[in-house]
Parts: C-alpha cells; sequence; structure tokens
C-alpha cells in the first residue's frame, strides 16, 4: 500500500512544512522551530495520508480529530494545516502576531482545522481521549491522533490519561511520541527521564510501534502496522531528531524556543534545498 | 418539607436532564456517591464515565467530550474541581468556550467532620476570575434545579456550586435566569445579599433583625457571575448598606463581587461576612457555620453592630 510514490510524496509534504517553519517562525521573530522540524514527516503523513478529512468541510462530525498536545509545535501544524488548505498560505507569515488568527499556540476558535486549542503541556491526551470516547459514544467511525513531545511526558497527566484510554479500551485513539531526546534544560533522560517510553504505554494497555520518526516510509509503515492491531489504543513511538534537516539546528536543545536571524534563516532554507536534492 | 441538602437536588435532577437530552453524558472522580452522580449512573449507565481519582484528566476528558456534541457534567469536590482543575478548566474548558458544566459539591466548611484539606473557600474567586465562566450558587432544591436547567441551556462552561449541608426549601417554585439576583424579602435599612447555604441563614437573621427594629432586605445572589449589577446597584440606592454573605472566603467571592460593582458606581458602605481568611477545620456543619460567624445568630449580631456603627460618611 505504502509505494514508493506515496513515500516521495509524503517527503516532498514533509520538506514544504519544514520550509514553512522556517520562514513562518523568522517571520515572527519567536516560536519552536526544534520540535516543528522533528516532526514533519508526522505530520505529513498524518494530513497527507492518514487521517479523513477535508478541509472544505472542517466541522464534520464524522471526520477524524487531531490535538496537538505539545502546541508549541505550532509551527508545523500550521503549515501543514495552510499545506493541506485549510486556509490561505498568506496566513503563516502572520504566525504569533496581534490580530492573527494564528496563536502562538493552537485556538481552535479561530483556526479552520484545528480541533482543539492546547499549549498547556500533559493536556491534549485527556482531550483527544474524551472525543475518542465521545465518537465511540455516537457510533462515529472517526479517529483520534494526538502528538504529544517526549519530555511532555513527564506530565502526570499524560499518565491520568493513558490509563483512562487503556482502561476505557479506546481503540479510536492513536497517539504519536514525538521523541527527539531533547527539552528546553536538555536531555529528557538528563532532566527526568521519561524511559522506557514503550514498556509504560504497554503497562497502560496501548499497542506499540517504534520507528524512525523522520523516515516517511518507516512513518507511514507504523501507522500501517498500528491499524492491524485494532483492540487498544495504540501509540507511535517516534524516534526523531530535534532540528531535523537544518544542520545547525540538529540535536541542540537552544533551538527549542528560538527564531532564526536572517542568515540563519537563509543558511536553514539552503540546508532543506539541499536536501531534497 | 424536610431540609435536603443541594448535592442531592443535583443527582435528582441529573437524571431527568439525562432523561430529556440524550446527548448529557456525566463523569465523575471516584466520588459518585457523595456528588450523588451515582443515580444519573444507575439511571444512564451507558452515559456515565468514571474517571477515578484523576481530576486533571476527568476535566479535560470532558473538554474533549463536549467537542463531539456531549454535554458533559463533570462532577467532584470543589476543592478538587476548582482547586486541583482549575488549569485544566482555565485552559482546555473555558479558553476554547466548551460547553462543559463543573458541579462542584462539598463547597465551604459546612462539609464537616472531613476538616480544611476537603473544604474549598476559594472555589468562586478562583471560577470568577476566568473569562468567560458562568459561575453559580444555588441556595436550596428547587433553586438547584433550575439553575442546572439554565446551566444545560447555555452553551459554554458552567461552575455550579453545591453544598453538602442540608438547606430548608427557601423556594416552592423557582424560575431562574442566569445573571439576575431575586429579592426574598423588602426592607429599607440594610441590604442582606447572601448566596449558597447562606440564603437560609440570612433569611433567619433577617427575622431576629426586624424584631431588634431594623429594616432589611434579603436578596439571594445565586449568579455570582455575570452578577445582577442592577439589583446591586438598586440596594445600594435603596438601602445606602450592603451587607454580603457567603461560605467563602471573604476575598474573591461574593462579597468582592459585590463591592467591586458598589465602589465603581455607586459607594456605599458594604460588609462582608464569610470566612476570615482561614482555613477550616473538623467538626460538624451546625458548629463550623457558628464557629466561623456563618449561622443566622452571628449574622445578626454581625449586621446589628454594622448598622449601629458611628458612620463618618453620614455625619
Amino acid at each position: 500500500m505504502n509505494t514508493a510514490s506515496t513515500t516521495s510524496y509524503i517527503e516532498e509534504k514533509a520538506r514544504a512544512i519544514r520550509q514553512d517553519v522556517i520562514r513562518s517562525v523568522y517571520l515572527a521573530g519567536s516560536g519552536h522551530p526544534g520540535g516543528s522540524l522533528s516532526s514533519a514527516e508526522i505530520f505529513a503523513t498524518l494530513y497527507f495520508h492518514e487521517m479523513n478529512i477535508d478541509p472544505a468541510d472542517p466541522k464534520n462530525p464524522d471526520r477524524d480529530r487531531f490535538v496537538l498536545s505539545k502546541g508549541h509545535c505550532a509551527p508545523a501544524y500550521y503549515a501543514a494545516l495552510a499545506e493541506r488548505g485549510y486556509f490561505d498560505k498568506e496566513e503563516l507569515d502572520h504566525l504569533r502576531k496581534y490580530g492573527s488568527i494564528l496563536q502562538g499556540h493552537p485556538d481552535m476558535k479561530h483556526i479552520p482545522g484545528v480541533d482543539m486549542s492546547t499549549g498547556s503541556l500533559g493536556q491534549g491526551v485527556s482531550a483527544a481521549a474524551g472525543m475518542a470516547y465521545g465518537l465511540r459514544m455516537k457510533n462515529s467511525p472517526a479517529h483520534v491522533y494526538a502528538l504529544l513531545g517526549d519530555g511532555e511526558l513527564q506530565e502526570g497527566q499524560v499518565w491520568e490519561a493513558a490509563m483512562f484510554a487503556g482502561s476505557k479500551g479506546l481503540n479510536n485513539l492513536t497517539l504519536i511520541v514525538d521523541n527527539n531526546n531533547l527539552q528546553i534544560d536538555g536531555t529528557i533522560d538528563e532532566v527526568n527521564s521519561p524511559y522506557p517510553i514503550d514498556e509504560k504505554f504497554r503497562a497502560f494497555n496501548f499497542n506499540i510501534e517504534v520507528v524512525d520518526g523522520n523516515d516517511a516510509h518507516a512513518v507511514l509503515d507504523g501507522f500501517e502496522k498500528l491499524k492491524r492491531k485494532s483492540d487498544r489504543p495504540c501509540v507511535l513511538i517516534a524516534q526523531t531528531i530535534k532540528g531535523k534537516g537544518v544542520s545547525f539546528m540538529e540535536n541542540v536543545a537552544g533551538w527549542h524556543g528560538k527564531a532564526p536571524n536572517k542568515e540563519q534563516m537563509m543558511q536553514a532554507m539552503h540546508d532543506l534545498e539541499e536536501e531534497a536534492e | 418539607m424536610s431540609a435536603v441538602a443541594t448535592r442531592q437536588s443535583y443527582g435528582e435532577e441529573l437524571v431527568n436532564l439525562g432523561d430529556q437530552d440524550s446527548n448529557v453524558v456525566v463523569l465523575d472522580a471516584d466520588l459518585s456517591g457523595a456528588t450523588m452522580t451515582k443515580l444519573f449512573k444507575e439511571a444512564h449507565p451507558d452515559r456515565f464515565i468514571d474517571c477515578g481519582i484523576a481530576e486533571a484528566n476527568m476535566m479535560t476528558a470532558a473538554a474533549g467530550l463536549s467537542t463531539t456534541g456531549l454535554v458533559p457534567f463533570a462532577s467532584t469536590f470543589a476543592m478538587f474541581a476548582a482547586g486541583r482543575g482549575f488549569e485544566q478548566i482555565r485552559n482546555s474548558i473555558a479558553y476554547p468556550h466548551l460547553n462543559v458544566k463543573i458541579c462542584a459539591t462539598h463547597a465551604g466548611i459546612s462539609v464537616g467532620a472531613d476538616g480544611a484539606t476537603h473544604q474549598a473557600i476559594e472555589d468562586l474567586a478562583l471560577m470568577r476570575s476566568i473569562p468567560g465562566m458562568v459561575v453559580l450558587n444555588p441556595c436550596d432544591d428547587q433553586e438547584t434545579r433550575a439553575c442546572l436547567w439554565a446551566a444545560h441551556e447555555y452553551e459554554g462552561p458552567v461552575y455550579v456550586r453545591l453544598s453538602r449541608h442540608p438547606v430548608e426549601a427557601i423556594y416552592t417554585d423557582c424560575q431562574f435566569e442566569i445573571g439576575k439576583g431575586k429579592i426574598l424579602k423588602e426592607g429599607e435599612d440594610v441590604a442582606l445579599i447572601a448566596t449558597g447555604i447562606e440564603v437560609q441563614e440570612t433569611l433567619k437573621a433577617a427575622k431576629a433583625l426586624e424584631k431588634e427594629g431594623v429594616s432589611v432586605r434579603v436578596v439571594d445572589l445565586a449568579s455570582i457571575k455575570p452578577i445582577d449589577k442592577d439589583l446591586i446597584l438598586d440596594c445600594a440606592d435603596r438601602c445606602q448598606q450592603i451587607v454580603t454573605i457567603e461560605e467563602h472566603n471573604i476575598i474573591g467571592g461574593l462579597g468582592s463581587a459585590v463591592a467591586e460593582i458598589v465602589s465603581e458606581n455607586h459607594p456605599v458602605p458594604v460588609l462582608r461576612i464569610g470566612v476570615e481568611d482561614r482555613f477550616g477545620q473538623s467538626g460538624s456543619g451546625v458548629e463550623l457555620l457558628h464557629a466561623y460567624g456563618l449561622d443566622s445568630e452571628s449574622i445578626a449580631k454581625k449586621v446589628l453592630t454594622f448598622v449601629n456603627r458611628t458612620d463618618t460618611t453620614k455625619a
């Protein structure tokens, strides 16, 4: 099913998302490029392959839902939504600006395609689990996806929500952990280790797949494998590189929440073009 | 009719709401026997979600549920709803203005023997300070039921403050409108504005005060937010002095809300009767209301002292 052409299509979309992330964060003068870049293949796969959605009908009750639990990676989210056609790409130029619909963190009241307002870490899984529970009650075929950070796993509410999802058997819920191993103060294991991540979710009655999250083919394949295990909630642990695609941002915690200057932006765009060739 | 706690009225009326609207779902955090959501659980088991002892998840899951068109009523004790769940309510429910009803029981010191850890005296202040949040604090059985229907009809987040302490019937039939207070008794010397279980104590205090020759107006202000500005200013204008009575810290609750309106629009003296910035403790509800100056006898004394003061502003 995941042909070479699908993979290259997702790769192309991931590249477009990365370019928009760099451009919009540069224009905003602030924002979170590191985790946005690490999750580009995840967004591309969700919005251009995995999810059953229609930008022309963003409130359809049976649409698949997405919750960006790590709300600070809004630049990649907005890039994916714009690329998918939820709003004009020109909006990305106004990221984080006064009067813009594109708030620093996702705002469901004003951004077409955003299913939940997020930003305060740890809450997205609960919101997604609530959606999944509600959709199941309504006999909807819709599936709910939530993307969370690995540092975010330090929030206790994530595990309250995991217990809830596992206990209630929410098999219409799939979490994706962007496991880039970095948070503001350093590596996640140095700061306060959530490892082993897979065993924790397994203990909470989740189905698990661990993939290279920056390999489009592997991400596509991971979702396919999870679909075949449909008896429990699922988690895709995507091992990624923070700042992926931009040479000087890769694996540097300092690029968690900092905008590039003009020179750095040019270099980043150059890196992303080179990668394409 | 014998005295009944508003949590009991809540549990009973929730069943009726569930009968009328199949979108009503109820969440609880392992306290359904105390919050009385167990009645809904018995009547509509397929629409009852026990989240276990995890209030943060319960609040945010309620937010998620509401996005699918369901109308979640999330219940636990006020301490764990407004206190533990504050940031979840603020960011996941109120910021996106989702249609979640937070019905918090066991508010105030009248919780009794459980003591200070379980006696929320800050919840009105916390909930009132969140933009767009509706905050209701009904005083008896009928008003609780009417408040619940109003909360259900309203599209958006609502916090309903409920109690464990039994209260006598004040209304036989209550028409309730969000944002409107009610004059229960007319009078001219002082306006007593009360909320929740303190309405009952205030009405009793009013009788004692009338015997002392003080003419008092008594107002039931169940809608803490939005607040009935017109009625409060009418009290200021008519009586020229106001006393607020609440089973809550005197900081941030009803007294503060009334003082804010009065001081900006029609300054008159306002005495705030409430818990005087200290924690609760174990004891029976009746004992504690007396010890903290919130029973009818204490209220009457405080009001009498207040109206008989040497008022420099009147000189």
